[in-house]
């Protein structure tokens, strides 16, 4: 079997992106504390401040919960921080004790204290060796880089990040995040306003699906983010990846069996399976998406750049 | 002194696509121009736009003389293991005389900073800057002396971040319009392996092609069906945002409509709002745009600056047919 083991690397479940019932949402997190193969885990609203209060008050138990369970907690800032309330509520969360931050923007840098560390999330643009250096000096541990992020960049990054002592992530299963926007499609699409949304967000656990006019599956939309529809995979490119340096994997919750694909990669990664077993197992997973590559893997070649 | 109060008037700043359409804007009277390096450190890296360094220093030489600043945009994300590129931007920028830089990438700008101390930052769209706190940031730890804001936000928003910086703002009033917070999209890159971040392409030309399907004509970007017109219609340009797809029950434009963005009647309230410089979009638009499109925004602030109404007629015969839109300025338009 051919191994990837020249590490050991760490297994993150990502923040539930997308707006699930407050049941659903705790029961999912008491399998994961439970019965999931990772490491770590996010918690926290990224994409809508609205969906906020009704996860709020059961936060605190899901988050002793998962410690209880032997998991490393991160908890995650908003994406796109507006208003007060959104202001307020990022605020808050940078001075939390007892819990690892997961920044989305910038604008925890604001509050967060020099010297506190925290990681960030792949919504923040980290293309280069000139800002992870400067994140790091600030105090992040952690990066899940952008999956925008050819290869050749993220063996580049995944270098600088062992240099100076940083875990470099990889976004390697689930609905790309590929936008983020001022107005909410979910909304837009039912012939809402945002402010009047209704929660129809919460219809669609795993996004609304976009297909082109020919009936191509093309995006979906949550709420105010814009994603891929297909479920993206990182598999081929692991090898590589934890040679580069990568130091964790992080895994996009999906309804479908969270713990069949965490123990997909987990026997990956390990070198007990090869890849062609660890995708037949993810296609057997009970996603709503189709599988597809990440783009991760594309050819890199930059745009035509005339009179050079 | 002898001080009369004024009516404060705003800096207008303009596309210039190229040398040429540099020389129309500073003669139709613009305060300042944008533009950028014919390569991948600029967000509007097409085909037959930019500038060479010696077009640049002749350029800023010219708008000098004219009593124009140059705002030199380097506002793409450095691609890891190259970023001398970009470093070499900026120095050439400074060399050339701009009057400042426009960065995006938070490690461009802490190197701007540390290399450049003399030559002003400004803080491009692309870094998304939306709130007041992380606007503080970026001054506080950067000097970044103004903030191109995202265009997520509304006019009593933006009200309010301009009461609790100390640095300028500068908003879109013309032209394209991002419905994504700019800088934060990668849908062009996930259609087509080009994005505005890394390439400073959206939806690019290269990946476009129509083609005949019965009675329709079909949009395609980079192999996806955008849009679907009947034939003799005419079939907008691809842009992966503003295409029509299915959702649901629902068919149509699930981003936005074939807008552009016209914001000429909010200049008055941007204004109070607090807002330093207006800046219009169309670094790809040809010469006789920026020659209309500047000449109609030096009217409408010269028109406010004098107290008369803004014409409400004029800027739309510019939109070349397309529908306007106030865009995120509007609470409504979310």
């Amino acid at each position: 079997m051919t191994a990837v083991t020249a590490s050991n690397p760490t297994l993150v479940m990502g923040p539930v992106l997308y707006n699930w019932s407050v049941d659903a949402w705790v029961d999912f997190h008491a399998r994961v504390a439970d019965e999931i193969d990772v490491d770590r885990v996010h918690v926290g609203e990224v994409v809508c401040s609205k969906r906020e209060p009704f996860f709020a008050d059961r936060l605190p138990e899901v988050i002793e919960r998962l410690q209880r369970g032997g998991k490393t907690v991160v908890v995650d800032t908003l994406a796109l921080v507006t208003v007060k309330r959104e202001r307020q509520l990022v605020n808050d969360l940078a001075a939390l004790d007892g819990v690892e931050i997961e920044i989305n923007d910038l604008t925890p840098l604001a509050a967060l204290d020099f010297g506190r560390r925290f990681a960030v999330s792949p919504l923040v643009n980290v293309y280069n060796e000139g800002t992870l250096t400067f994140l790091a000096s600030r105090g992040a541990w952690s990066v899940c880089l952008p999956p925008e992020l050819p290869l050749a960049s993220v063996e580049v990054l995944a270098r600088t990040g062992a240099r100076l002592g940083v875990e470099t992530q990889v976004f390697a299963f689930g609905r790309l995040p590929l936008a983020i926007s001022g107005r909410c499609y979910h909304a837009r699409i039912h012939g809402l306003a945002k402010d009047s949304c209704r929660y129809v967000c919460s219809e669609d656990p795993d996004g609304l699906e976009v297909d082109t006019l020919d009936g191509e599956a093309f995006l979906a939309v949550n709420g105010v983010q814009t994603m891929s529809q297909d479920c993206a995979v990182v598999m081929d490119e692991l090898d590589a990846l934890v040679a580069a340096g990568v130091g964790a994997f992080r895994l996009s919750p999906q309804t479908g069996d969270m713990g069949a694909v965490a123990r997909a990669y987990r026997d990956r990664l390990a070198g007990r399976i090869d890849g062609t077993e660890a995708m037949a197992r993810l296609a057997s997973a009970g996603l709503t998406m189709p599988i597809g590559p990440s783009m991760m893997s594309r050819a890199w070649t930059p745009a035509s750049q005339p009179g050079r | 002194m002898n001080m009369v109060s004024e009516i404060f008037r705003p800096e207008r700043v303009s596309p210039a696509g190229t040398p040429a359409a540099l020389r129309t804007a500073v003669e139709a009277g613009t305060d300042a121009v944008y533009c950028g390096f014919r390569d991948e450190t600029n967000a509007r890296n097409f085909p037959g736009l930019n500038f060479s360094p010696a077009e640049l220093t002749a350029s800023i030489r010219f708008a000098h003389e004219h009593g124009a600043r140059v705002l030199v945009a380097i506002n793409t994300f450095p691609r890891a293991g190259a970023e001398r590129l970009w470093h070499d931007a900026v120095a050439r920028a400074e060399d050339a005389g701009a009057d400042a830089v426009i960065l995006a990438d938070l490690g461009l700008v802490a190197h701007a900073a540390a290399k450049h101390p003399k030559l002003r930052r400004h803080l491009s769209v692309q870094a998304a800057a939306s709130n007041p706190d992380v606007i503080r940031f970026w001054a506080d730890t950067f000097d970044i002396k103004r903030v191109v804001l995202p265009r997520v936000l509304t006019v009593p928003e933006i009200a309010a971040i301009n009461l609790e910086i100390s640095c300028e703002t500068e908003v879109f009033v013309f032209g394209g319009l991002c419905v994504m917070a700019e800088g934060r999209c990668s849908l062009s890159s996930h259609a087509t392996g080009k994005s505005p971040n890394m390439n400073g392409v959206c939806s690019p030309p290269s990946h476009v092609l129509y083609k005949e399907e019965g009675a329709d004509l079909v949009a395609e970007l980079g192999g996806w069906t955008i849009d679907r017109t009947p034939k003799g219609v005419p079939a907008p340009y691809p842009t992966l945002c503003k295409g029509r797809f299915s959702a649901g029950d629902y068919s149509g434009h699930v981003f936005e409509d074939p807008v552009s963005l016209d914001a000429a009647q909010l200049i008055p309230p941007l204004i109070e709002a607090g807002v330093t410089a207006f800046k219009i979009e169309g670094r790809q638009r040809s010469r006789a745009y920026t020659q209309a499109v500047v000449g109609a925004f030096r009217k409408a602030i010269d028109d406010h600056v004098a107290g008369r109404p803004i014409a409400s007629d004029m800027t739309m015969r510019l939109a070349e047919g397309q529908t306007t839109t106030a865009g995120a300025y509007k609470k409504t338009w979310r």
